[in-house]
């Protein structure tokens, strides 16, 4: 798989690469600020992009910026975006074309090699990966609205890491149980969300984060 | 002595304009005024006034601008900023409050009454010598001979007419008022503007209480900050620190346990992992605290935005402003919105909140209303003084709003400039 990446931090970037490449992906272009990223985004097109939300030169939001403009070039890019914080805005901001194919991760996640790197094939195939922080606000926020109040502890847990962006097999996994009563939970919290049931992966985190987003 | 003649007649010409200009303008201003202000316990007055009071201060510049063109008097304008920020029946009352409680609009009032007394019979005065001077010349080179035959003695200033003698003497006297003028018509030009001077120019009062006023502020803003540097070296040295020294402890024991005892040093690792993912949280938490991310990144609108999809209960965000304001200003201002949307979730009680922010004028205008029950105050050891302690800094003002079952209204203003 072929990633264009883009962090300007000598020290993390390299560290990227290193863990990149340990798991069998192709760095196409390591580079450290927007007009660059720009540049290796629109020419090498790559399987997914791996981009720091803060970026030379302006050290602002150069980063999702350029991420935001290529996926307007060429829609359905994939990209991942890595930050030191993790805001709803820029989750949204993201999310916003419909599209899929977008993930948003506070830096600290990379500690967790495995899950990381599964945070990017997931992204690269067309899928979403949301930092559990921005889910959780999001559920912390609404857990007094109405239809979210409906749901069961269990249903919750299974909605947080749908929203994530995980499958009902990792979902079984992670919680111990068999799919199908994974594939019953979902079903039950579309239901009592009102959505119309997909299997869409994708679909699902836009749906869960439209609903959200409706206040 | 060509050169002071000329100057004699040009002033003797501004004289006759500037005293045209104080008892038409002028006096039209002060009435107008003065009924327009007399009609605002009937509300007529709150549309009136504001638009007159524009125009008095327009009269003034327009008269500040003469006196240094004219005699290099230099009359210093202290307006208080601020112009039409909201629009409908509020707005309205909130800028003719604003423009009545101004100090410089009593000075203006007090300029147009001696403008059109004291300003205008000494601007006159100029015009008035030569016109006299010039007269007396007129009388004696025939000019008495039809009047007196009209109406008898004819008083030419002090001095009874009635023959070509005294009308010759008329003519004496008509000079001597020429030289007269040649000499003090510039002083008499110079001395209308200092008497406009005297009322349009801020007091000392007004200026030691601005003193004081910056004094207390600067006071606040050093002490501030002090017991900011002083929780953020705290944090940093119980938290993040503390956290980092126990990870590198953990990799000591680690690096002796790792061919003994692998188990137990897998564990380690595993703790010394938890130990950098929390020290990184804190962190995080600590750089909200002092600059949010998101502030420095998008500026003020955009950080507003993500505090109140923070919140927990649903909160409406409208931002009117193009470009950024100064990095400190911003700063307050955030941190000014975050502590009122506390405030209104922790104790408004309502469900609903909206945060208005416009610049216009050079003044950035917040409001942050929520439907809860009301009654909040500014008082000592709430919340809301240390909110205007941190916007006295800039010169900002808050005022809020929250009579018993609601709604409170907490609105902020600060005068600056955006780019």
């Amino acid at each position: 798989m072929r990633v264009v990446l883009a962090e300007d931090l000598f020290l993390l970037r390299d560290g990227l690469v290193r863990m990149l490449e340990a798991f069998g992906f192709e760095i196409l272009a390591a580079v450290e600020s927007g007009p660059e990223l720009s540049k290796a985004l629109a020419e090498l097109e790559p399987d997914v992009a791996v981009v720091d939300v803060r970026l030379p030169p302006s050290h602002t939001d150069e980063g999702l910026q350029c991420a935001l403009a290529a996926r307007r070039a060429r829609p359905g890019l994939p990209v991942l975006v890595l930050s030191q914080h993790v805001e709803q805005l820029y989750a949204r901001e993201l999310l916003a074309d419909g599209n899929g194919g977008v993930g948003y991760l506070l830096k600290d996640r990379v500690f967790d090699a495995e899950q990381f790197v599964d945070a990017v094939r997931r992204v690269a195939g067309g899928g979403t990966a949301m930092d559990p922080q921005v889910i959780s606000q999001l559920l912390s926020r609404r857990s007094q609205d109405q239809p979210i109040g409906a749901l069961t502890p269990r249903e919750l847990e299974v909605m947080e890491l749908m929203a994530q962006g995980r499958s009902n097999t990792a979902i079984a996994t992670q919680l111990v149980v068999t799919e199908r009563a994974i594939a019953k939970h979902t079903s039950n919290i579309f239901a009592k969300l009102g959505l119309p049931v997909s299997d869409d992966d994708n679909r699902r985190v836009l749906a869960v984060l439209a609903y959200l987003d409706r206040g | 002595m060509i050169t002071r003649l000329r100057a004699s007649l040009v002033a003797g010409v501004r004289g006759l304009a500037l005293a045209l200009t104080a008892l038409i303008g002028s006096v039209l201003l002060f009435t107008l005024t003065l009924v327009s202000v007399s009609l605002i316990p009937i509300g007529i007055g709150i549309f009136t006034t504001p638009p007159l009071l524009s125009l008095v201060r327009a009269q003034a510049n327009s008269r500040r601008l003469l006196a240094a063109q004219w005699s290099g008097v230099r009359i210093p304008s202290a307006y208080r900023p601020g112009g039409p920020a909201r629009g409908g029946l509020a707005g309205q009352v909130e800028r003719c409050v604003r423009m009545m409680k101004d100090p410089a609009t009593r000075r203006d009032m007090q300029w147009l009454f001696t403008d059109i007394t004291a300003g205008a019979t000494v601007a006159l005065l100029a015009p008035a010598l030569w016109l006299e001077g010039l007269f007396g010349l007129l009388l004696a080179v025939g000019l008495w001979k039809p009047i007196v035959e009209a109406g008898g003695t004819y008083w030419y200033t002090f001095l009874p007419v009635d023959s070509a003698g005294t009308a010759g003497l008329a003519a004496v006297l008509g000079l001597g008022w020429m030289v007269l003028a040649t000499f003090v018509n510039p002083l008499l030009v110079r001395s209308h503007f200092r008497i406009a001077a005297a009322s349009l120019t801020p007091s000392r009062g007004d200026l030691e209480q601005r003193i004081d006023r910056l004094t207390a502020t600067r006071h606040d803003a050093v002490d501030t900050s002090a017991a900011e540097l002083r929780r953020i070296e705290r944090d940093l040295h119980d938290g993040a620190q503390a956290r980092l020294v126990a990870m590198g402890m953990n990799l000591s024991t680690i690096e002796a346990l790792i061919e003994k005892d692998p188990a137990q040093a897998k564990k380690l690792i595993a703790a010394a992992r938890t130990s950098s993912a929390e020290a990184l949280t804190e962190l995080r938490d600590l750089v909200r605290g002092i600059h949010p991310p998101v502030l420095a990144e998008r500026g003020l609108g955009d950080a507003v935005r993500a505090l109140a999809l923070r919140l927990p209960v649903s909160c409406e965000v409208d931002v009117e402003m193009t470009g950024r304001v100064e990095a400190p200003v911003e700063s307050a201002a955030y941190f000014a919105v975050s502590e009122a949307l506390t405030n209104a979730v922790k104790h408004g009680g309502g469900d609903r909140i909206w945060v208005d922010i416009t610049h216009t004028d050079g003044s950035l205008r917040i409001a942050v209303t929520d439907n809860g029950g009301g009654g909040a105050s500014v008082g000592a050891g709430s919340g809301l003084s240390g909110v205007e302690r941190r916007l006295g800094t800039f010169d900002g003002v808050l005022a809020v709003s929250s009579p018993a079952g609601g709604p409170t209204m907490v609105t902020m203003e600060i005068p600056c400039a955006s780019s």
